[in-house]
């Protein structure tokens, strides 16, 4: 699976810096990162460690202070707003919060058929746009009858977080970048969405990034594990490896703070900083 | 037996909208919780774990309306009582509620000792500053919080010791009964752990006399509580111990909630997470029978006949399920 050919993205000596003078902070500091086709990887960090600042790099959404992002063996070029469309075709994120990744004035229709028109341009017929919509909606298990003609704030957490799915499944992009996609829905519907984004990458051959601070999702998704402890990669590779006998004391405290149902969860370890 | 601290006896609460319909948000709902306990409430989100929470403490503000059911803490019936009563003699003295989203809940113009300030003289109006601010600093002292943080102003503190700051201000007053809802959901994993240390603590300290702990992350559910109640559209679907409801729950509600459950440890990569279809039902309209029936699946023709009634077990488990305890085991034994 890793034979260095079938990397989609990559970045090289990736880094972001923040304000100038006494206000510089580097969020992300020089990280190699490398993803291949059709892999689940995760980059796992703390709130403030820079993950959600590469994941906006990589997604071309702000600018790379040093270094190169590399997409299918190429630089990655998004200097005109033509070619950034372009890019953005290959690659598109779910965000943790649904409710604000809407647009409230625009029902649900129009959400779905925009996808419909990046795709394929402006060939289908009406008929055929509800066909396509439809079976979006029935991919993950919503019912394109009920939410036609609604608008976003109509529906639940979970539900918009489905439909932002149907529009990936719409766009069949190559690369998905999930920023925290079940932070804000409860542990019944992180399964489901779970399972839908697995069956999505079994159906379109997406590679999935997953940015995350829960440990026991990546562990459960992910092929490939990337620890970050403020700016810095600090542990990377197989999950089983990385979860199972973390090597850096970030990482092993990292995962001793996470509870657990079998082995027992050690408080008396905790000192108020 | 240790002493009931908070007794609710089929509680019923509404929520009525715009057009007068009644949403039965918390439905007939009974629980005990012993001095020293500490109780979870698992379920997914708006099956009424917050309402309930916010019933438990007389909170009855338009729209949310009393029904029926009386809810005794520490052997005082504060059922039906006039919500300003409440806010006067109950809250803060006698049951006190970390509300989800504490960390947004502070005034950004005032300063940390100012809330004190509010919450010690809305019981005791003749509280002198200097009172005051030796009893918060002793009482930071003693919850590992620096006493800098007394005149400083929300945003200059981070979201885990915010969190922390609003549950020690919530406690000033001794309350018997500390409702705690989701408290650590907006945090990262070594924040969560040291909220958690700190309500922990005050059960220690003697500070609190028990707990009621809401969430749906039932890792941390397992962690913390004693005794695990699982609700459901407004009911309660199991009772059992915080053991016995992870590792072996009976109805098919928590067996499915139980099976989404993920952690970082060996075997559970290997293991399916089982997804519960379908959504829970509006409760505009409640389903007769059982209100899981729907989504339900094993489900009977005879389950949604019926309303369903909580049967009772030995310990202190029960189930709202028309099968027996046997029957589910065999059902589950041959998936």
């Amino acid at each position: 699976m890793t034979d260095g050919n079938d990397v989609v993205l990559s970045g090289s000596g990736l880094t972001k810096v923040f304000g100038m003078g006494r206000q510089r902070l580097t969020a992300v500091d020089h990280v190699d990162i490398s993803f291949h086709k059709g892999e689940i990887s995760s980059i796992v960090g703390e709130s403030g460690s820079g993950k959600t600042t590469l994941a906006k790099m990589l997604l071309g959404l702000i600018s790379v202070t040093e270094g190169e992002v590399y997409f299918q063996g190429k630089k990655r070029d998004i200097s005109t707003q033509r070619k950034r469309k372009e890019y953005w075709k290959n690659i598109q994120a779910i965000f943790q919060d649904p409710y604000s990744s809407y647009n409230i004035f625009r029902k649900i229709d129009t959400v779905l058929l925009d996808c419909i028109k990046m795709r394929n341009g402006n060939r289908y017929s009406y008929e055929e746009k509800y066909e396509l919509m439809s079976e979006a909606c029935s991919f993950v298990n919503l019912k394109f009858e009920e939410l036609t003609n609604k608008y976003p704030f109509e529906l639940s957490g979970g539900q918009m977080q489905r439909l932002m799915i149907a529009r990936i499944f719409l766009l069949k992009p190559k690369i998905l970048l999930a920023d925290e996609p079940t932070s804000m829905i409860d542990a019944c519907s992180r399964a489901t969405i779970l399972d839908m984004l697995m069956k999505l990458r079994d159906e379109t051959g997406t590679t999935l990034i997953f940015i995350t601070h829960d440990i026991g999702l990546a562990y459960y998704v992910s092929d490939s594990v990337y620890i970050m402890e403020h700016g810095v990669m600090v542990e990377s590779g197989c999950a089983d490896d990385v979860i199972l006998n973390p090597q850096k004391p970030y990482t092993k405290r990292l995962i001793s703070d996470v509870p657990k149902i079998h082995e027992e969860w050690d408080l008396s370890t905790v000192t108020y900083k | 037996m240790s002493k009931v601290m908070l007794e609710v006896n089929n509680l019923t609460t509404k929520y009525v909208t715009r057009f007068h319909e009644n949403i039965y948000a918390v439905d007939h709902v009974s629980l005990k919780v012993e001095e020293g306990k500490s109780v979870g409430i698992a379920g997914e989100s708006g099956c009424g774990k917050s309402t309930l929470a916010l019933s438990l403490m007389g909170y009855y503000f338009p729209p949310l309306h009393y029904t029926s059911g009386e809810i005794i803490i520490d052997g005082q019936n504060i059922s039906g009582m006039d919500p300003d009563k409440v806010r006067k003699s109950i809250l803060g003295t006698e049951i006190a509620y970390i509300p989800q989203s504490a960390m947004n809940a502070l005034n950004p113009t005032r300063k940390i000792i100012h809330f004190i300030q509010d919450v010690i003289r809305a019981h005791d109006p003749k509280a002198t500053k200097e009172e005051i601010y030796e009893m918060a600093k002793e009482r930071f002292d003693l919850l590992g919080l620096p006493e800098k943080v007394l005149n400083q102003f929300p945003v200059e503190l981070s979201g885990g010791m915010k969190q922390r700051t609003v549950i020690a201000i919530s406690v000033i007053l001794c309350p018997k009964i500390l409702i705690a809802d989701e408290p650590s959901s907006a945090l990262d994993v070594t924040s969560q752990k040291m909220v958690i240390k700190m309500l922990l603590d005050l059960m220690d300290h003697g500070i609190i006399k028990s707990m009621i702990f809401i969430t749906h992350e039932l890792p941390l559910l397992y962690n913390v509580t004693d005794d695990i109640m699982v609700m459901y559209a407004g009911q309660i679907v199991e009772k059992a111990t915080a053991k016995e409801a992870v590792f072996d729950p009976i109805h098919p509600y928590s067996k499915g909630l139980m099976g989404s459950i993920i952690v970082p440890e060996s075997g559970v990569r290997d293991a399916k997470l089982t997804a519960i279809p379908g959504v829970p039902p509006n409760l505009k309209n409640p389903p007769e029978g059982c209100h899981f029936a729907e989504r339900c699946k094993y489900v009977q023709p005879q389950c949604t006949a019926q309303s369903i009634e909580l049967r009772h077990l030995e310990g202190d488990r029960s189930y709202r399920c028309i099968f027996s305890e046997e029957h589910l085991r065999e059902v589950y034994k041959n998936d």
